[in-house]
């Protein structure tokens, strides 16, 4: 074979090797897509329509009409303040934590500190559901039953995110640290006006990772919040299940517009995320 | 302005001592070069001065005030780093203003001082960029211009250079040296380069495994080290050390080698027959001369301005240094004459001078 055909023919292995990758791949992003397209279609469907037999892959009759009722229905726009509420203050007091005990885990040399990172790591153990009934006993000693604290602050205390931004300060030249000494920065003011504004992109992810976690919180605040006007999002779109109909589109448009939060914060964050600083860019190397 | 002096300073690591009790002194206004193999605990002990690491024990002064247990900025002190460390996220202009708006100054106070420090290291165009978007010599300059914002009575530098090409790290010697002259401060430089130490230091302190070997002026210490260490250390190409016996011939003391071969020692030298001594010739002192030993080349580098070469002379391996292009070639010999009055001797056994 000539070089030219050879280079062909490699041409063509790669090309038929890429349609093989991305087939797969478009086939891994439909299964994937697939229960968010339901969710959708099933959200303009007429509740008859949704139980109909045989399933129809796009709806009969769009129903546009879904999402202001559900909205109406129920006091939707209260269960989204709570929603905000339960979920900004979980993930602003997780950050703020979590930026002091991942420091003082990474900077701080005091006795015990390795031997206590590693209890705060071994809690991560545990599966949450088994700290479920501790816990609600002690809001309940605390009196915090349906209280916004009593659902709040348990959850509060970020055990990862005091791991991930010890990780991610430790990857922080210590000479930048030591600059800012000598440049006569306390401890606080060098947590502040150094490492917090280099560490964005994990400061980014832990709040993304928290306030989803949080905003799709079932167990808990239905436990905790007893009263209906206090319901989550998550808590408040069960109550079109009754005993006696269960409203499917219903719930499908009501998860629709709790997802929008989440995906807006997702793009807002995602620069953040990706275009960190290159920490390297005030060290020596180039 | 301010003197700094060391005394008796240790430092350990756990149960590992890094420095063994060091004394020195820096006169007000003072350039003071520590030099020293890497891993001598040139940076440790700059860092004590600093206030970055604690001291073990002894004493450090600054100004006549016992720094031992004053945090960084108490000590009135400046810091270049060899990586820099500028802040990735601030510009130049808020990387040099950081330390004066921790020190709460106005903010007409602080654009004056920036702007006359960026104007010293020609800087004024840089003010708005990152350090992502400065060249290596530009971040140099940035380090420095942090250092003397805030006007310390002391400059510690830690290898500055060291991330540099060639060309740029002598023009920024250079510079160091001019803004040493323009500020008058006592400055306190480490580098394991002996090259920059010789041209830089007003004095120098050559340290080896936590120990001071010598401290004095450049050429003090080129023409007299105290020791075998120094002397091979300080100086490129390396002095040559031979080593061999006294022997008494002819009522001249002479150094034979292993081999055999003799070597006229100085007149001077203080030495009793037998002793085991190192004698220490440095490379532009051996002269070409027809009349002289036999050398056979082994190694020919022309530098351009010199001739480097590497000589086989009896048993020993010696350099050279030639002026120009001498007429040497691989596999021919050639004769020189080691001018022994400049040379030294050492003492086998604890490399002291003799
Ligand atoms: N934090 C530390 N813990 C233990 N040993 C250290 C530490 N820092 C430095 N050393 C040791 O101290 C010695 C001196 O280090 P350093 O002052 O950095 O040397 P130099 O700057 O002269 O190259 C080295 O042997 C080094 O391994
Ligand atoms: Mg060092």
């Amino acid at each position: 074979m000539t070089t030219k055909a050879k280079a062909k023919a490699n041409e063509r292995r790669t090309l038929a090797l890429d349609i093989l990758n991305h087939g797969a791949l478009t086939l891994v992003a439909l299964l994937f897509l697939f229960p968010f397209f339901w969710m959708l279609t099933n959200a303009v469907r007429s509740n008859a329509e949704v139980l109909a037999i045989p399933v129809r892959i796009l709806p009969n009759v769009y129903e546009w009409g879904n999402f202001a009722q559900a909205w109406t229905q129920l006091p939707f726009g209260r269960f989204f303040l709570n929603s905000v509420i339960v979920s900004v203050s979980v993930t602003v007091i997780t950050v703020f934590v979590s930026s002091l005990s991942g420091y003082a885990f990474a900077r701080l040399k005091f006795p015990g500190r390795d031997q206590l990172l590693m209890a705060y790591l071994a809690t991560l153990m545990v599966p949450g559901i088994m700290l479920i009934i501790p816990l609600y006993l002690i809001v309940n000693a605390m009196g915090m039953v349906n209280t916004f604290q009593g659902v709040i602050l348990p959850v509060a205390f970020g055990t990862f995110g005091s791991f991930l931004l010890r990780q991610f300060f430790l990857s922080i030249p210590l000479e930048l640290e030591e600059a800012a000494r000598i440049d006569g920065a306390s401890r606080l003011r060098i947590l502040v006006s150094i490492i917090i504004p280099l560490s964005m992109p994990a400061i980014g992810l832990l709040s993304l990772f928290t306030f989803i976690a949080q905003w799709n919180n079932f167990l808990w605040p239905l436990i905790v919040m007893t009263g209906q006007d206090n319901a989550t999002l998550p808590v408040g779109l069960t109550l079109f299940q009754t005993q006696q109909r269960t409203e499917w589109n219903f719930i499908m448009a009501g998860a629709a517009l709790s997802m929008i939060p989440g995906i807006i914060l997702a793009i807002v964050l995602q620069k953040l995320i990706y275009n960190s600083i290159s920490l390297n860019a005030g060290m020596g190397g180039r | 302005m301010a003197n700094v002096t060391i005394t008796d300073v240790v430092k350990n690591y756990g149960s590992l001592e890094v420095l063994h009790g060091v004394s020195a002194s820096v006169a007000d206004g003072e350039f003071v070069v520590l030099v020293g193999p890497s891993g001598c605990g040139k940076s440790t002990l700059l860092r004590m001065i600093a206030g970055l690491e604690s001291i073990s024990d002894g004493e450090i002064e600054i100004g006549d005030r016992v720094v031992n247990d004053l945090e960084p900025k108490e000590r009135d002190i400046a810091m270049v780093f060899q990586s820099y460390a500028l802040y990735p996220h601030m510009t130049v202009r808020a990387n040099m203003a950081f330390s004066l708006k921790l020190a709460r100054r106005s903010k007409e106070e602080i654009d004056q001082m920036v702007n006359r420090a960026a104007e010293i290291l020609d800087l004024s165009a840089l003010l708005d960029r990152y350090p992502r978007q400065l060249s290596g010599g530009q971040r140099q300059r940035v380090a420095m211009g942090r250092a003397i914002v805030r006007n310390p009575a002391v400059f510690l530098f830690d290898e500055p250079l060291s991330n540099l090409d060639a060309k740029l790290r002598v023009q920024m010697r250079g510079e160091i040296k001019a803004l040493h002259q323009r500020l008058g401060a006592t400055m306190i430089y480490v580098t394991h380069d002996q090259m920059e130490a010789m041209t830089m230091g007003d004095r120098i302190v050559v340290m080896r495994a936590g120990v001071i070997e010598q401290m004095g002026t450049p050429l003090e210490i080129y023409d007299t080290p105290a020791n075998s260490f120094v002397a091979s250390f300080i100086g490129s190409p390396s002095m040559n050390l031979i080593d061999g016996i006294v022997q008494n011939r002819d009522g001249a003391s002479v150094l034979e080698t292993p081999d055999g071969t003799t070597w006229p020692l100085p007149a001077n030298a203080r030495v009793t027959a037998g002793a085991a001594v190192q004698l220490g010739i440095r490379p532009e002192h051996i002269h070409l001369d027809p009349a002289g030993l036999v050398a056979e080349p082994v190694i020919i580098e022309p530098t351009g301005a010199d001739t480097h070469v590497q000589m086989r002379v009896g048993q020993q391996v010696l350099t050279g240094v030639f002026r120009d292009r001498p007429d040497i070639a691989l596999g021919d010999t050639f004769h020189v004459r080691p001018d022994t009055s400049r040379a030294h001797l050492f003492d086998k056994a604890s490399g002291q001078r003799l």
